[in-house]
């Protein structure tokens, strides 16, 4: 039988509450990939602190925007999309620190970036200040060990 | 799975507020205290909605003075980076006091989000309260 690519897609308000929602979705599509309930939560996570960041920076908390996510569901990889048409930036020139340095500045932030890397299998930006800003990340789907 | 009968996730979806409502497993926070040391128990998931509650509740902890902190962890199924700050952000003023914030109850999902940055080289995990009650009132030099 021909795979067919499923896509499923969430739009929802810039506000921190509907991360719940969020993470109700992509874990609903993960487990519809036939992902494993190891990366399925790390799925999760990624994606979580991806739409976190948009919510709080991109948009400043601005509940009127909305946060787009896209997951294609293909052969062997889950895609997950996420777009906002807010203030971008450039994850290149963010610095990202060692946990010690974070502690000893006493930050409670700098870590999302470095989490998204660590989960997902592939991440990539574009980003067009003001007009879209689109986070790419692929999962493979590793079905889960049955022995 | 509950909580995803009233919303189709095929195709386009606009979610609402009151759908987040039907989210499993909410956030709770509770906080007591056992042989002089404060307990705060965190339930469900801490997010970046939730976090500015626990890191309120740790605050009042340590503006009354009362910097050794257990955070038991046994009910909490997930935690984000915004979660994880709250422990970054007060662990070097409890301990400029001579208290410490210990954690414990970590289920292994929740634990591996701890230890993909590292947290169990500069924190306790613990395995439950009694455990890191004792670790309080006997502390292990390691190295």
């Amino acid at each position: 039988m021909a795979s067919v690519e499923r896509k499923f897609t969430l739009h929802v308000p810039s506000s921190t509450e509907n991360l719940a929602l969020i993470r109700e979705f992509v874990t609903t599509v993960g487990s519809q990939a036939g992902m494993s309930d190891t990366d399925i939560g790390k799925l999760e996570l990624a994606v979580d602190e991806a739409c976190a960041n948009v919510i709080e920076h991109a948009y400043g908390h601005d509940v009127s925007k909305e946060v787009i996510i896209r997951a294609i569901i293909e052969e062997d990889a889950l895609r997950i999309e996420i777009s906002d048409t807010g203030k971008g930036f450039d994850p290149a020139t963010v610095p990202q620190p060692e946990l010690d340095q974070l502690v000893a500045q006493r930050k409670s932030g700098g870590l999302g970036l470095r989490l998204i890397k660590n989960l997902m299998d592939e991440v990539q930006y574009e980003i067009v200040p003001g007009q879209k800003n689109e986070l790419r990340m692929t999962k493979r789907i590793r079905k889960p060990d049955r022995n | 799975m509950p909580g995803l009968e009233k919303t189709n996730f095929s195709g386009y979806h606009r979610a609402t507020f009151k759908e987040v409502e039907d989210v499993p497993n909410p956030f709770a926070i509770q906080t007591s205290t056992q042989a002089g040391i404060s307990i705060i128990t965190l339930e469900g998931f801490v997010d970046a909605h939730t976090a500015p509650q626990f890191e309120q509740a740790v605050q009042t902890e340590t503006e009354a003075g009362r910097c050794r902190i257990i955070v038991d962890c046994a009910k909490l199924n997930y935690i984000s980076s915004a979660g994880l700050g709250v422990f970054m952000s007060f662990i070097e003023e409890v301990r400029e006091q001579g208290g410490d914030i210990k954690i414990c109850g970590l289920s292994p999902k929740v634990r591996h989000t701890f230890e993909i940055l590292g947290f169990q080289d500069l924190y306790d995990l613990l395995e439950d309260v009694p455990t890191a009650i004792q670790r309080f009132e006997a502390p292990v030099k390691e190295g």
